[in-house]
């Protein structure tokens, strides 16, 4: 049985329109008297879906015909299991088997706008909604058998989705008797808050954790089977009746305009035409082998405007001396200007992180068609399809009520990538040329053009007094905003479609803190933002990738908690210890320490002799609830430069686990993708644009050079909310690598990424 | 404009396209099929791998008139959830997948490797896996697979 519905396939579930709004079509027909008393007495059931809004419990959950629950979210999985676990807690709410809940995720057609996959939230609120959504569809239901059994609520009870009394079931009615087949039409506490912050309780408490039977088990994904045996389609599959294909045309130089356009270049594609507002340009051809050779073939003309860039080799200093666009701080502890003052030894460094590309594992795809009625539908990868219906909406100037987003899996999402671009790109094509278009970009765009996570330099400085304590801590960083296109795709000004027709442009200010709780007497944090070297249509324009800014911010800080550690000749693990104050925080660094079989000593290991050297290093950093403690272990070919991290133990606590299994798996996935963004991932430019443009000039890490180990601790804490896990572990892992090269090598290396190039040149 | 009879997955099927158009276009759109993928174009990562004659070829860089009458296998004809291909059987056991774009490169490359090679060591495995890609980063995961599967192959 499939658990998550793909969109594509949603027909089949007789989607009909009607009024404006989707209703799921089983129709169960339902007695005048049962109307009656429910309509009146509870206003609590309708044969028609009440409109799709955030207060309707409807939006959320349905009990079809046949007793099967579908639950309506406005997230999605990125491939993590999310569903399954919002699945358990649907399941777990409404007393059914987890087999009977059917998740349908990011489908604009279905389901309010719960904010995609955003800032690993899935469970934190997502889950949360989902939770008291069916809490409360539980009273309800219980409600209603009540009144038909003519019990009090109070007596009943629920077993699989029947309701009985709890002390004779044979007094019983099935969810599906009571609801089956029709909608919930009950209002909801909405907190009046869009995408991740919705919340909208009825007025049923959530289950104690203490009975639950669903939540907390391994429960597999079953959207591998699929993909395994090619049964269901990826976005790149959609194929539409009179499809035709497009590919863009970017500028070689970034911010050159074009002065003209020869399309008689292409005249001999079947179908081969240009579409072109301002300087959008794309290319649509009848097939899709043909769109690629009319990309090659066009002569285009364009400005010869001044580079827009820098010499690579001067970024860091470039940011140093940029001007501040903005600047926030922490509210600071204590006075550390003076505290320096008073120190009897500073302690400062310097870190450097270089710009990251998204390098989706295929470049973004999307498939637009617009009816002859005006609707436009979108099948995208967008991991935040409402915000693409709103901005593809904005792009075509048109109503959001007249276009859907249906979001159906693509290349990998880790935040702000390509696919907002091309769903908006994909929607201008196909209103210019009245036919559905499916648009996928080329490999270059995907590595050369997707937004990027921004570089930036991290200055840290601790103040120690004559007894060796710490007496001060001062951490900045600067570089470039996490937000110079924002993180999702509803305006026109954050897509490559509104930068390149000439819509005006507002890049937003932020960057971040690092996340810990060392307590220190005088404390202060903060961060600055520098502005883009190119304001519009940059492929260096900076946004979201997976844990935005959390792995420079910890390499740095992390980095450099270790550094004083060395400086004052004390065990890593222990003055961490003696300056976290959470709780929680301890008993993680703990947990990891003894996992992982920690000897305590200071670093770095002085003993080894030899080419090939091994040395551990912890890091430790917590992410809006959820904390992560990592302990690294590496062997150095001095002689080479390669770095082989052997083995990770990965401490990791965010608060209820719901899905072990899966849990197990995300922080797998993130380990090996944020040792990619360790040891290889630089994207690289010239004055003229970005030249890491595939996977020979933007390499990650190879099968050969994952760890043998990656040992996980979870620490489970059932009676506090869960938080997110989908980026956690990616923030410490750079961090415990540095630290564990340093313990090897007794060299400090302060500038991602660690290439063999860059190890065997710090150290000779 | 040719014309060419492919023989995919053990049926034929009878196109008319550009002779350099390359097969990986020829599988998607002419064929039909959801698998293979567009990943580079440029026979760097494996997204677009299918068997020709039982060796694994990245058909995105293989023109549709070098197939000829050669047999092409895609992971759709490796297996099917009746009889799956035990790399199939283990991906499923395993969780492999984060997106699946990648699937594939590792599973067609896997399959012609373990058929030549019993028993492999985990470097071995590695080895014969090295280059391709996978984004999300589930390679310990595929690793676990492959072992699995070469298990099952005896
Ligand atoms: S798509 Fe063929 S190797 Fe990447
Ligand atoms: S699972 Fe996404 S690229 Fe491999």
């Amino acid at each position: 049985m499939t658990k998550m519905e793909k969109p594509a396939n949603f027909s089949r579930r007789s989607l009909l329109k009607a009024g404006g709004a989707f209703v799921v079509s089983i129709g169960m027909p339902i007695g005048a008297e049962t109307l009656l008393s429910i309509n009146t007495a509870f206003a609590q059931a309708t044969a028609t879906r009440p409109p799709l809004v955030p207060n309707q419990l409807s939006s959320y959950v349905a009990v079809n015909a046949d007793g099967t629950v579908s639950a309506f979210f406005g997230k999605m999985d990125m491939g993590q299991g999310l569903y399954v676990s919002i699945g358990q807690m649907v399941a777990e709410e409404l007393d059914v088997a987890f087999e009977k809940v059917t998740v349908f995720m990011a489908d604009t057609r279905t389901s309010v706008n719960q904010g995609g996959a955003s800032g690993s939230t899935g469970l934190q609120m997502g889950g949360r909604q989902m939770r008291a959504a069916s809490a409360e569809a539980r009273r309800v239901l219980i409600e209603m058998a009540a009144q038909k059994l003519n019990l009090p609520a109070e007596q009943l009870t629920v077993t699989d989705g029947v309701v009985h009394a709890k002390a004779d079931a044979s007094k019983r009615a099935s969810y599906a008797e009571l609801i089956g087949g029709r909608h919930f039409n009950v209002e909801l506490e909405w907190n009046k808050q869009m995408g991740n912050a919705l919340y909208a309780p009825g007025k049923a408490q959530p289950k104690n954790y203490k009975d639950y039977k669903i939540v907390g088990k391994p429960i597999k994904r079953v959207d591998v089977a699929p993909k395994a045996f090619c049964t269901e389609p990826f976005v790149t599959d959609i194929k539409l009746p009179g499809m035709v294909h497009a590919r863009m045309v970017r500028p070689p130089v970034a911010g050159a305009t074009i002065v003209s356009v020869d399309e008689s270049s292409i005249k001999n594609i079947p179908g081969g035409r240009v579409v072109r507002d301002n300087n959008f340009l794309a290319v649509v051809a009848d097939n899709e082998w043909d769109a690629v050779k009319a990309l090659r073939q066009l002569k285009v003309q364009w400005s010869n405007s001044q580079p827009p860039f820098i010499d690579q080799a001067t970024l860091y200093g470039h940011i140093r001396k940029a001007p501040v666009r903005h600047r926030e701080e922490m509210k600071p502890v204590g006075n550390v200007d003076e505290a320096f003052k008073s120190a009897a030894r500073v302690i400062e460094a310097d870190y450097e992180w270089p710009f990251q590309s998204h390098a989706c594992m295929g470049p973004a795809c999307a498939v637009v068609e617009i009816a002859s009625n005006g609707h436009v539908t979108c099948w995208s990868g967008s991991q935040k399809p409402h915000f693409l219906r709103d901005g593809i909406a904005r792009t075509l100037g048109v109503k959001a009520e007249t276009v859907d987003c249906i979001w159906v899996v693509g290349p990998g999402s880790y935040g702000r990538n390509d696919a907002d671009d091309c769903g908006n790109d994909c929607a201008v094509i196909a209103k210019a040329v009245g036919r559905p278009v499916r648009l996928q970009y080329m490999r270059d765009e995907g590595t050369g053009w997707d937004p990027k996570g921004p570089a930036s330099i991290h200055r840290a400085r601790a103040a120690i007094d004559a007894n060796g304590q710490v007496i001060a801590y001062d951490f900045l960083s600067k570089g470039f905003s996490r937000i110079d296109v924002n993180t999702n795709g509803s305006q026109p000004r954050d897509t490559l479609a509104g930068h390149f027709r000439g819509v005006e442009l507002r890049s937003g200010n932020n960057f971040g803190l690092p996340s810990e709780s060392y307590a220190f007497a005088n404390k202060r944090m903060a961060w600055e933002t520098i502005p883009p070297f190119l304001e519009r249509a940059s492929p260096l324009r900076s946004a979201h990738l997976r844990d935005p800014v959390g792995p420079q911010i910890h390499f740095a800080s992390e980095s450099f908690m270790d550094e004083v550690a060395a400086a004052l000749a004390i065990d890593p693990i222990e003055l961490r210890l003696r300056h976290v104050k959470d709780p929680r925080d301890i008993a993680l660094l703990k947990a990891a320490a003894q996992k992982s079989g920690w000897q305590s000593r200071p670093s770095p290991r002085k003993d080894q002799t030899g080419s090939t050297v091994s040395g551990r290093g912890v890091a430790y950093a917590t992410r809006n609830g959820t904390r992560v403690a990592i302990v690294a272990e590496v062997d150095v070919d001095r002689s080479t430069g390669k770095i082989w991290a052997r083995k990770f133990t990965v401490a990791h606590d965010c608060g209820q686990i719901i899905n072990p299994d899966g849990l197990v798996h995300t922080i797998e996935g993130n380990i090996i993708q944020a040792l990619s963004r360790t040891l290889w991932e630089e994207v690289k430019f010239d004055p003229k644009s970005v030249t890491s443009v595939d996977w020979q000039t933007y390499p990650i890490l190879d099968m050969t050079e994952i760890p043998e180990t990656i040992d996980c601790v979870l620490l489970d804490y059932p009676d506090r909310p869960p938080t997110g896990a989908g980026e956690g572990a990616m923030r410490p892992v750079a961090a415990a690598v540095a630290n564990a090269v340093f313990d090897a090598t007794g060299v400090r290396i302060r500038q991602m990424p660690f290439t063999p190039d860059r190890i065997r040149a710090s150290m000779s | 404009m040719a014309k060419f009879t492919l023989d995919v997955n053990g049926k034929p099927h009878a196109i008319d396209v550009d002779p350099d158009m390359p097969l990986l276009y020829a599988l998607k759109n002419d064929v039909g099929l959801n698998n293979p993928q567009f990943g580079c174009g440029l026979a760097q990562c494996g997204a677009c791998t299918v068997h020709l004659n039982g060796q694994p070829i990245r058909s995105c860089v293989t023109p549709v008139s070098a197939v000829g009458d050669s047999k092409v296998v895609t992971l759709s004809g490796l297996g099917t959830p009746e009889k799956p291909h035990p790399l199939q059987t283990a991906y499923v056991e395993e969780q492999v997948t984060q997106c699946g774009y990648c699937i594939s490169g590792w599973i067609m490359t896997a399959a012609a490797f373990l058929r030549d090679n019993k028993k492999p060591s985990d470097a071995q495995i590695k080895q014969a896996l090295q280059g391709i890609k996978c984004r999300c980063g589930t390679h310990v995961n595929i690793l676990r697979a492959v072992k699995r599967a070469a298990t099952m192959m005896g």
